[in-house]
């Protein structure tokens, strides 16, 4: 019982990361019927979103310090961040501690903004190419970003620690009254889990209930009649690219601490994640919702030990055997419309 | 040969150049300090003809029928493995490797292909690459066995090797062709210029120029007809009596079994292979390739292939220092933003290169590097009015 | 007994139910019109018949075959030819090799794998696709692009290309809708001369009552779904009932 637990709560945060990628996906796919392969590249950016800022606030200058001499017996030169000029010591610290969290603020922005120029500068030109264009010519898009992206920041992971108080383990095992030590479930990834739960839930939120949401979930339903009513789908659309590139941005950010980001993490979920939508029904966001949780939880389920005697190798290919019998049984996927990227 | 004249002329262009590569490749003498650019040793030249012939399957399936597969490396891989077993138990003599490598991954194809195939567009795409990554996952963890996992596989002394006679221990198995040495080369010199005439290269060369005279033949072929008939519309293609699964099978298995032969020639020439060989972005390579030569035509493949191998390794060569040579006779300030400018996209920064130019080739050229050729030819032609005859053909172009 | 046998055929989409209790027959070499106000269930009857629509009930025969169950590549190949609403063609192919794959699928059946010998060597498939264009008066555009063709032009080849199948029965849908007048009536004279010229059945779903009149040997009224009657231009012309339901409101278009 206590194994399952662990394996439920270990797959819910790469479940929360797939589910918010194939979100935005969706979203994408059912506004703009565009296909993004740089997606992933999205979702990395915005976990450089999280490196760039703690690099920024850890800006230093040098100053002498006459309290403290090195070796030598000269006064010792520190490192001194300037936020500390700004908000003082113990406030600038606690800042950089923070960092992770606060890069959500820096990243919104940047995410939308990228989000932007892409659908102007790029997609646009191609919705009226066949899919498969569209499936290249944003695959080319993810390799310039990443290769960007490591042309500053090197190939390496960079670590990019959660704030101290997150940074330690929650013994739900004793919580829930099983012997302690057997649910050890670090606190960011409940962290993660929350804010994944948060951002899908304000994406719904604002699909449902307010006026510019209900446009986009006509227009996902049926473009050509919601143009003709004289609405302007097109720069809702352009927002809604936004919106989805904030989404996957923002679930890069909050990934940065539970593993450390490197240029190609984006390709390394997006594979996944376009098995998440496929399986979840191509254009259904629940779907989409529904089946990153869902294989999250299978992947980690196959990684157990005992899973993994019987059937070695197992929680390597889970998914994608998954994605392989749903697509033959249910071509649409758990959650799909009729009508949906069908001949 | 059953070729139109044009087809001909072209096969024999690809001969020419495939035959005098070694010279074509080493345009620079020995010692200049362009000879880094030489791309005619037989490591390079090898790769070159070998992603051709992997390309030219591959523009078999998505030239033809526009199906847009995101996982024949994992046909490659599996060829590779086939062969390097072959060279393991049989013989070291290639032959049988490249033949049991074209077999298997042809067998696998008719799998993959039957399943994946049930869907089309862009499921069928997540489906190929689904497959794809599940291979090579598994060559990763449970098939280390068989695949030798991380370290991958090597001819070793000691293997059972039932048809050549045992080896010294410590001695390096070597692929041969009847006995040819597949690393065996001689070298000519003329000057200050060294040609190297590699016969591995050779031997994969005469493979790959096989391979395209029969893709011509299938794409002149009653089949190669319905293939482009499967793409341009496939209700008209039901109601004409045609049954377009068995077609785009059909396509999806020799494509496979290009890729398998391209596995097989690979292990040929190096003698090992690793999962790596298999992964998603080994097969995004083909699709480049492709795309970027032309998908749909005869030579496109063939030219894309050896444009991205070709530039790989030079571009992945330059340096800042050698750019700083080029630029030097410019004044400082200009020197030193063109080096700036430039960094980015040479050595380490050749796939942000590459990424561009995919970009561009299929925003503004979906036609690759031969419609490009076509128009600039066309663009001479104008000068020209009396050449100028309209031409609706839509044979595919070569 | 008929070519074609319609018994009893009905289908429901959900709520509606788009066929009731559909019986038609269509005598072998006849020219026979399905005519009926929009949404009587004229295309339904169609695909019923070409095998993308099951029907819930009832049963089709062709030949004194059944098509139900059966692929439309199969139903094809039994000698059923259908022409769309908007011309389906090859368009990425040239006009020649347009004409030239229903032959292929004529001789060769549903697949083949002929991948080594070259189109070209293929003289008798070269010969009849020539002389099909030749009787389609389109002989001069054999070499362009078939996506490149009028509107006229279309419906012309995707034509031929059915005859080039020798089917028994040809099915149209709308054969002239959204074409000008002139256009029309080159239709109606193509389809004239190749009921006259071949042995060949051919049932036409139409609006245009001036194809249908000028056409059609036997006409089936349908409406909501049920045959309102069968009979003779002529008679359905004066039938007051066929009139009120369908005639009236459609004059303008006539």
């Amino acid at each position: 019982m206590d194994a399952i637990i662990l394996q439920i709560l270990n797959g819910l945060d790469k479940g929360s990361a797939y589910a918010l990628i194939a979100l935005g996906l969706t979203l994408i796919f059912g506004t703009l019927g565009v296909v993004n392969f740089a997606h992933g590249a999205l979702f990395m950016i915005g976990a450089f979103c999280a490196v760039t800022l703690s690099r920024i606030l850890t800006l230093s200058h040098t100053v002498v310090d006459e309290t403290k001499t090195d070796f030598l017996g000269n006064p010792l030169k520190v490192d001194v961040p300037y936020i500390y000029d700004i908000f003082g010591q113990t406030t600038g610290d606690a800042i950089i501690d923070w960092a992770v969290p606060i890069s959500i603020l820096f990243a919104i922005p940047v995410m939308v903004a990228i989000g932007f120029i892409m659908e102007r500068g790029l997609i646009k030109h191609f919705y009226k190419r066949p899919h498969a264009d569209q499936i290249l010519v944003t695959f080319g898009l993810a390799i310039v970003l990443q290769e960007i992206i490591k042309y500053f920041y090197g190939a390496n992971p960079i670590p990019t620690p959660a704030p101290d108080a997150f940074r330690g383990s929650f013994d739900f095992g004793a919580m829930l009254g099983f012997d302690p030590n057997t649910i050890i479930y670090p606190y960011w990834r409940l962290v993660y889990f929350a804010f994944s739960a948060l951002i899908i839930g304000a994406v719904f939120a604002f699909l449902q209930f307010t006026t510019f949401g209900m446009v986009v979930r006509a227009g996902m339903a049926d473009r050509e009649t919601v143009g003709l009513l004289g609405i302007n789908i097109d720069k809702r659309f352009t927002i809604m690219f936004g919106i989805a590139a904030a989404v996957a941005g923002l679930a890069g950010v909050m990934y940065a601490p539970i593993n450390s980001p490197n240029y190609h993490m984006g390709m390394d979920f997006l594979v996944l994640s376009f098995v998440v939508v496929v399986v979840g029904g191509m254009g259904s966001l629940s779907g989409a919702v529904l089946a990153g949780f869902l294989l999250g939880i299978l992947e980690s389920f196959a990684s157990m030990a005992i899973v993994l005697e019987t059937l070695p190798g197992i929680n390597q290919i889970i998914i994608y055997l998954v994605a392989i019998i749903i697509l033959l049984t249910r071509p649409r996927g758990l959650m799909g419309r009729k009508g949906v990227m069908e001949e | 040969m059953g070729l139109t004249k044009k087809d001909f002329t072209l096969l024999i262009i690809v001969a020419c150049l495939a035959l005098f590569a070694p010279f074509i490749l080493n345009p620079f003498p020995e010692g200049s300090a362009m000879a880094q650019f030489n791309a005619g040793y037989p490591d390079l030249m090898q790769r070159l003809v070998i992603f051709g012939i992997f390309a030219i399957g591959f523009n078999i399936l998505f030239g033809l029928t526009g199906y847009l597969s995101f996982g024949h490396a994992a046909f490659l891989g599996v060829g590779s493995y086939a062969a390097i077993w072959m060279m393991k138990l049989l013989t070291m003599n290639v032959i049988p490797a490249i033949i049991i490598s074209v077999l298997v991954a042809g067998l696998f194809s008719l799998l993959v292909g039957w399943i994946s195939l049930r869907r089309s567009g862009i499921y069928f795409s997540i489906l190929t690459l689904a497959f794809a990554q599940m291979s090579y996952a598994l060559a990763y963890s449970v098939l280390t066995p068989i695949t030798g996992g991380e370290t991958g596989l090597q001819p070793k002394y000691t293997d059972p090797r039932i048809l050549d006679g045992a080896l010294a221990p410590g001695e390096t198995p070597r692929a041969n062709l009847f006995g040819l040495d597949m690393k065996s080369s001689f070298q000519v010199s003329a000057g200050d210029w060294i040609f190297t005439f590699n016969a591995g290269y050779y031997v994969a060369a005469v493979i790959m120029l096989i391979a395209f005279y029969l893709s011509i033949r299938i794409f002149r072929s009653p089949f190669g007809m319905m293939l482009r008939a499967v793409k341009s519309n496939q209700q008209r293609l039901n109601y004409t009596g045609l049954n377009a699964k068995p077609y785009t099978l059909a396509a999806f298995v020799i494509s496979g079994m290009y890729a398998g032969l391209a596995g097989g020639l690979l292990v040929a020439m190096d003698t090992q292979v690793g999962a790596e060989r298999m992964f998603w972005t080994a097969s995004g390579e083909v699709v480049l390739m492709t795309i970027l030569g032309g998908a749909g035509t005869l030579i496109g493949p063939v030219l894309g292939a050896g444009f991205i191998k070709y530039f790989e390794n030079i571009i992945s060569k330059i340096n800042k220092s050698i750019l700083e040579q080029w630029f030097a006779f410019m004044p400082d300030g200009i020197e030193d933003l063109l080096i700036t400018l430039v960094y980015p996209f040479i050595g380490k920064g050749w796939h942000l290169t590459l990424g561009i130019l995919f970009m561009l080739v299929v925003i503004f050229l979906p036609g690759g590097l031969v419609e490009g050729g076509q128009r600039v030819a066309r663009l001479f032609k104008r000068k020209k009015p009396s050449d100028d005859t309209p031409d609706g053909k839509t044979t595919p172009a070569e | 007994m008929g070519i074609l046998e319609v018994k009893n055929v009905g289908k429901r989409f959900g709520g509606l139910q788009a066929l009731g209790d559909v019986n038609l027959s269509v005598a072998e070499n006849s020219v026979h019109a399905i005519i009926g106000p929009n949404g009587a269930g004229k295309s339904t009857l169609l695909n019923c018949l070409v095998g993308k629509l099951i029907p819930d009930t009832g049963s089709v025969m062709f030949d004194g075959q059944s098509v139900l169950g059966r692929k439309p590549y199969e139903i094809n190949q039994m000698g059923i030819s259908r022409v769309f609403q908007t011309p389906e063609i090859f368009s990425d192919l040239s006009v020649m090799e347009n004409m030239m794959i229903p032959c292929f699928a004529k001789r060769d059946g549903a697949f083949e794998l002929n991948a080594i010998s070259t189109v070209g060597s293929q003289r008798d498939m070269i010969e009849k696709a020539e002389h099909m264009l030749e009787d389609m008066n389109m002989a001069d555009k054999r070499e362009m692009h078939a996506g490149s063709l009028s509107r006229g032009d279309k419906r012309r080849l995707e034509i031929g290309m059915c005859l080039s199948q020798e089917p028994r029965l040809l099915l149209l849908d709308e054969p002239t809708a959204g074409m000008a007048r002139a256009d029309t009536n080159n239709t109606i004279d193509l389809l004239k001369q190749i009921s006259d010229e071949r042995d060949i059945t051919i049932a036409i779903i139409e609006h245009d009552m001036h194809v249908v009149f000028s056409l059609a040997e036997r006409i089936t009224v349908l409406a909501q779904g049920t045959p309102l009657v069968e009979d003779t231009p002529d008679n359905i012309k004066g039938n007051p009932k066929v009139r009120e339901a369908y005639l009236g409101e459609t004059q303008d278009a006539a």
